[in-house]
Formats: C-alpha cells, structure tokens, sequence
C-alpha cells in the first residue's frame, strides 16, 4: 500500500507543478499540453484493457469517435449545453464499445483486436458516407467551445486527466483490478479461482469505453471543430497505442507519460518537416524493442538497482 | 454420509476421439481418491470435466448432491470445488500474500477494497502451508516447493468441498514430497473430499483410499492401491503382460563406434530441474530405449540433443561438439527427432508432408526413399492423397515417422511414439520399427514409458526418473532389476 501512496503523492506534486505553468510559459506550450492531456487519457483507458484485461484493443480511436462525433452532432443540431453532449458523448461510447465487446470477447486469440480494428474502419467510412450529416473529412464545426482562453483550457484538460488518471489507477490498484490482471494472466486460472472473467473484462472495456468518450467528446470542444483525422483515423489509434506502450504497459500513468512525450517530442522535431514523424517512430520503436517496460518499467528498474 | 462428489456416466469427445468413455466414481468426505493412468489416457480430462473447463457431451457431475455439469468453471468453483493446476502462474507483480488474497476476493465489480478480514484469514492461510516467512516477496524469487505451496494456498483459500490436484509432487524433492503429503491428509483430516491425479499409483499409494486406474478413456481396475497395483490389466498396461526382448546378436569386432555421446546434460526450466548430470551414449547402428514415466525428463533430452532447449553439458555427434549450432543444422548433420506431438503439416497431404521431409535429396534419392517408406508402412500409400489431419492416430504417428525417415537420419530419434495409441495399432507401429532395425543399418534413440513396447526394439535400455538415469542395462536385465519401478 505504502508504494501506492508514495506514488499518489509524487503524481500530486506534478500536477500542481503542471498547474502553475500557464504563469511561465506561452499560449503555444500550452495549447500542445493541453492537446497532449487529452491523449494522455485515451492512452490511460488503453492500458487498463491491455495492461490489465490483457485484451489488446486495435481501435482505440472507435470508441473515442462514437464519443466525439456523439457529442458533436447533438451540439451541432438541437444545440445541446456543452455538458450534456460530453456526458451523451460518453454514455454512447459505453454502449457502442458493449455492442462491440459482447460477441467480440467470445472469440479467442487476436480476434478480438481484429475486430476492434475493423469497427474503427466502418466507423470511418460512415462518417464519410454520411458527409452532408457529419461534415465528413472536412469535418464537423461545432457552435460551442469549452473555452477561448488558453490558460482556462490548459487547466480543464489538467483538471480532466488527473481526475480520470486517479479514477484509472486507484481501479487498477484495488481488488477488482487485481482480479482484472489475474482474467488476462490466465483466464482458466482465474475462472477456477470463482471468478467470471467475461465480466470482468467486459467491466474492463466499459470503463475503458467510458473514459475514451469523455476524452474524445471534450478534445472537440476544445479543437472546436470535429474531423475524422484527429478522433477517428486508425493513426489515431495507433499514436494511443504507441504512447501506452512507451510509458510502460500495466502502470497506468507511464500512459500518460508516453502520451505527452509523443506530441511533445513531435512537436519540438517540427522544424525537420517530414522527418519529424520518422525520429519519434523511430524512438518509439527503440524503445518497445529494447526496454519493453517503457519510461516507467526503466525508472523502476533503475530505482531499484 | 452422502458423497461429496459423484460423477456418473461422465463421456467426453474431441471430434472423433473418445477422451473420456462414461467414467463413474464418488468421493466421500474425508476420502481421497487417486485417479491414476499412463500419460494420454484422459485422467486431466476428467479433472478438467469437473472443474467445467471442458463440457462433457454426457454425463453427471454432482457437488454435494448439486449437479454442476455444464456449468461455467467459476459457477463451479463457487459452488466449492478447488483446482491445484501442476504448472503454477501466479501474478508476478503482486506479492505472495497479494496472490492468495486474491483467491479470496469476492466476484463483485464493486468492491474496490479489500475487507479486512480477508488479509488476516490470507495470512492464516498462508501459515498453513507454511509460506509464512516468505509472504511479502515476489513470486519470481521463491523456489519451486513455495510455487507448488502458493498453488495449494490458493486453491483451498475458499474452503471447498472438493480439492482437485493435478501431479501432486511432479517436480519436488522427497522432504518436500513428504511435506506435501502431510498437507494433502490434512485437507482429508478436515473433511474435504480430494482427487489426486497421477501417472502411476506408486507415487500416490501411501496417501490413497481408493485408486481409479485409467487407459484410453475408460476405467481399467478401482480398489485400494495394493489391488490396483496387483490388476492384472493394469499390469498389462503398464509393463505389458511379459517382457520380452529380442536382442541381434553384438556386432563383430568388440564393441561399436560411438555416434551420440552426451555428457553430464543439465536442464532447468525456471526454477523446475527437467535434467540432473544426464549422460548417455549411442553407437552406430543401435538401438537404445530411453524409458521413464512422464515428466522424468524424455522429452527435455531429445529437445536438448535436437538444439531445442539449451543445456549445461556436451552433446558430441560423430565426435563433434554440437554446442552453438542451431536446430535446422543439427537436423541436416544427421539427427532427425520425431516429436511426441508429431508435428504433421495437418492440412497437407500425406504425400506432400513426406515430400517436405526429402526436400533436400535429389529427385532420384527421393523417389528411391518414397519406394522404401511406402513398403514398410503401406496404409500410407492407400492415403497418400488424403491430408494428414484427417488421418487416425496411429497412422499419423506413422506419417511422422516416415516424414522423419524421408531426410535419411544417421540417428533417429523417436518420442514417445505410442501415445494415446490402441493396442492394435501398437502392433503394426512394433513390426514397421523391428523391420526398420533388422534390414537397415539405422541408429535409434527410442523414448517410450510403455516398457512393452520399448524392450523388444532396444540393444539397451535406460531409465530416466526424476531427472536421473537410475538404471541403465540391457532388456533381458530389465524386467528383473528395474520392471517394479513401473507401477
């Protein structure tokens, strides 16, 4: 218990070092980590599926789109608040990842990611099908903004990570996540054990579900403006999954981590056009072959040594 | 008292196998049953049947006089049954104690904490099966005998009726053996109903009320240990009514020159020792029987000379040090293996997986060693067409051994090539191999644990137990000095 506290205790301190910068530094910094915040959640809720349920979830971006173009088209058309469209947004996230997860999770091997890959793809032609309704590729303008001021956005996305950061991790700490780590060790064990694993995960993924939704819906609130390009895109997904898996699978927050590295360090490799993109692939990939524990498996390790 | 655990009529079937053929036992409280049979003959299934990790296609399965067949295996854990699987996989970042709470948690997605009462009945639990002193560390750094005592912890966490123990003492040392036997009557002493499974009733006699013996899915013999063990099927089963051997008359010339020669091999798999100092050594043109019951370590030598599992110790072949080649280059210096699980390419036809084993030959050589195989087992050219999955057991174990002969090994080396066979097929398996050794010049290395069919094709033999080589000799010497060893 004393290495969760000690580790709530570090996170709080980073927080309210996160919270002072909008004094110090300028609008441009901070619109990046205010972009990369959000990440940081999509990534959270990916690890608590494939950390954890170990169930890998090829589609992010499925469950984070069907949150934001949610809440997106009820703010478009009846002009719904603000909250009550992220709240929607996220409810219908939960149910879209259920109808995905119930017969997918019946299935064995990589199945269930190969599914989840593929729901991102109808997804994707849906709304492009659809375009006079969805703004298709071009994108979806939306009337209402969380907010014009930068500062004031910085802290709703610090305020919403750290919030779902605590929500994900104290799950991940408690004795359901300790369940939900033995249904993806070894599903049979676990099952002799008494436990229904099939619920579990499930739970699992609606969590997951729910947090992706919040993320995805409140993300367009703040960009304004909802595209395909930055909530649905398979490369969405993919930059979810590569930021979970650098900052180390099963911890949770090394996500987040992970998730802020990625955009920042795309950013910073701007001026190199092009080859910006290569250079964080590439340190990505270095990293996954190398040290597979990611940012926080290395700090671990060199904190114990 | 009424019996904790009934099983009646209980069949199973995977496609056209017949794992399990309408199994009947009961176990009352305070019993323990051993439910023992040579490897491949549908014991694990039956526990697995129980546990509701398979579905039985018949049959009933009561707990406490509650039906569970069919049910989900955490409905049926929940209704008091515990499993000791014999491979241990405890979550490795969590502690010792952390593991054995978990089995106490309630199924409940709302529970985040964990009561108290939990953490100290764990402990309690954990005292008992003496894992006290180590109960804040990692699973990672325990010795194997803590391993096998986390498994037992968590599966009698919840107090259930029945306990399920898959190979009690595979693996242990003979004070932990004894230590684990203590904890089993103790479990018995306090009224649980427990089903020990086990290769032989040897290893469980001393601790049994009843014994079950299995072959080929169906029960052969029941009674206590003394009786089983006197079973005159059982005996045929295991040892094979008389040992016979049919040695050649010794080469000329004195003695042979020496084509494998392994030295002092030594194998752990994690903290598991698969072989201890295991030497042995093969002559050109003989035939050597490796047995030993399953789990002493077969398996884990073949891989070894074959370059599939890393070793301490030296393994020569025709005087070269084999260390550091790689297994497609041992196969292609002359040491073909014919794995236990035979490997087929199952979509393949029986042709085409033949073909693939002659690859490197010439066209000429090829067809020439087609002829050959073909002759000897001639229900494959009937089925040369057909694909290898669809063909029955035995003759896939006779495709493999084709497959393996079509590369033209200078050492052959067979595993465990009757498993799961009938006694009919075993037949035609022993006439293709002695024709094998009496008209070719071939060297075999044969691991069996059917003795029967292992003496009569060996030169010599050895037995391998725990790790070791216990006895080493030649057939005519077995059944005198080592046939015991096999009940």
């Amino acid at each position: 218990m004393s290495g969760n506290t000690k580790t709530f205790g570090l996170a709080l301190i980073v927080v309210v070092a996160l919270a002072c910068l909008p004094f110090g530094v300028s609008g441009y910094v901070l619109g990046l980590l205010t972009l990369a915040y959000y990440f940081g959640v999509f990534a959270m809720s990916w690890d608590l599926l494939f950390g954890f349920a170990g169930e890998v979830n090829f589609g992010p971006s499925f469950l984070i789109g069907v949150g934001a173009y949610t809440a997106g088209l009820l703010n478009h058309y009846p002009h719904w608040p603000i909250w009550a469209c992220v709240v929607t947004g996220a409810v219908a996230s939960v149910i879209a990842g259920l109808m995905l997860a119930v017969p997918a999770l019946r299935l064995r091997g990589p199945y269930f990611g190969l599914v989840t890959l593929v729901a991102v793809l109808l997804l994707q032609n849906l709304i492009v099908l659809y375009a006079g309704i969805t703004g298709g590729e071009i994108g979806l303008d939306l009337p209402d903004v969380l907010s014009i001021d930068e500062a004031n956005n910085y802290w709703i996305a610090l305020c919403f990570m750290s919030v779902s950061g605590a929500c994900l991790f104290g799950l991940s700490r408690s004795a359901v996540g300790l369940i939900l780590q033995a249904s993806g060790q070894d599903a049979v064990q676990a099952a002799a054990l008494g436990f229904n694993v099939t619920k579990h995960k499930l739970a699992a993924f609606c969590v997951s579900a729910l947090f992706s939704g919040l993320a995805g819906a409140m993300l367009i609130f703040y960009e304004g403006t909802a595209s395909p390009g930055t909530v649905v895109d398979i490369a969405v997904g993919v930059q979810v999954i590569i930021a979970a898996v650098l900052g180390g699978r099963r911890t949770i927050l090394g996500a987040a981590l992970g998730a802020i590295f990625l955009i920042v360090a795309g950013e910073i490799l701007r001026p190199l056009g092009q080859l910006s993109t290569f250079v964080v692939s590439a340190v990505a990939l270095l990293v996954i072959l190398f040290f597979p524990g990611g940012f926080l498996g290395l700090l671990s390790r060199s904190g114990r040594g | 008292m009424p019996d904790l655990l009934e099983v009646s009529g209980l069949t199973k079937r995977f496609g056209g196998l017949v794992a399990v053929r309408d199994m009947h036992f009961t176990i009352a409280p305070g019993e323990i049953l051993g439910l023992i049979g040579p490897n491949g003959s549908g014991k694990s299934t039956v526990m697995k049947l129980i546990m509701g990790i398979e579905r039985p296609n018949a049959g009933s399965v009561r707990i406490d006089g509650v039906e569970v067949a069919g049910l989900a295996s955490h409905q049926i854990a929940r209704m008091g049954v515990g499993i000791v699987f014999q491979h241990s996989r405890p979550l490795h970042r969590q502690t010792v104690l952390e593991n054995i709470k978990l089995a106490l948690l309630p199924d409940s997605l709302l529970r985040l904490f964990t009561a108290s009462h939990i953490e100290d009945r764990a402990r309690a639990i954990a005292a008992r099966v003496h894992l006290d002193h180590v109960i804040d560390r990692l699973p990672g750094t325990l010795p194997f005998a803590d391993l096998r005592r986390l498994e037992l912890a968590r599966a009698v966490a919840r107090n259930p009726k029945v306990v399920l123990v898959d190979e009690p003492f595979a693996g242990l040392t003979s004070t932990e053996v004894a230590d684990f036997s203590n904890l089993i009557a103790s479990f018995r002493a306090e009224g649980h109903a427990v089903l020990l499974v086990d290769h032989n009733v040897r290893g469980v006699a001393a601790l049994v009320d009843q014994v079950l013996a299995m072959y080929l899915g169906e029960r052969i013999a029941e009674g206590s240990a003394e009786q089983v063990m006197r079973d005159e099927k059982v005996r045929q089963v295991y040892l094979g009514g008389a040992i016979q051997a049919a040695s050649r008359p010794a080469p000329p010339s004195g003695g042979r020159t020496t084509l494998l020669d392994v030295e002092n091999l030594s194998v752990f798999y994690g903290k598991a020792q698969a072989l201890d100092g295991v030497s042995l050594s093969v002559g050109v043109g003989e035939c050597v029987s490796v047995v030993g019951l399953n789990g002493a370590g077969k398996t884990t030598l073949f891989n070894t000379i074959s370059g599939l599992v890393p070793a301490s110790g030296a393994v020569k072949f025709d005087g070269k040090d084999l260390r550091g080649r790689t297994p497609a280059q041992i196969a292609r210096a002359g040491i073909v293996q014919c794995p236990e699980s035979r490997e087929l390419f199952g979509d393949m036809s029986v042709r085409e997986n033949l073909d693939l084993g002659g690859q490197h030959l010439s066209r000429a050589n090829s067809t020439r060693q087609l002829e050959w195989l073909l002759d000897l087992f001639p229900i494959l050219k009937s089925r040369h067409g057909q694909a290898a999955r669809t063909l029955s057991g035995g003759e896939q174990q006779m495709l493999a051994i084709a497959r393996a002969l079509m590369m033209q090994p200078r050492l052959l080396i067979l595993d465990e090539p009757t498993l799961g066979l009938a006694p009919v097929i075993l037949e035609q398996l022993s006439k293709a191999l002695e024709t094998l050794r009496q008209t070719t010049d071939i060297t075999v290395l044969l691991g069996e644990q059917n003795v029967t069919f292992a003496l009569p094709h060996a030169d010599r033999v050895y037995v391998l137990e725990h790790a070791r080589f216990i006895w080493e000799g030649t057939p005519e010497r077995f059944a005198i000095e080592a046939g015991a060893q096999f009940l």
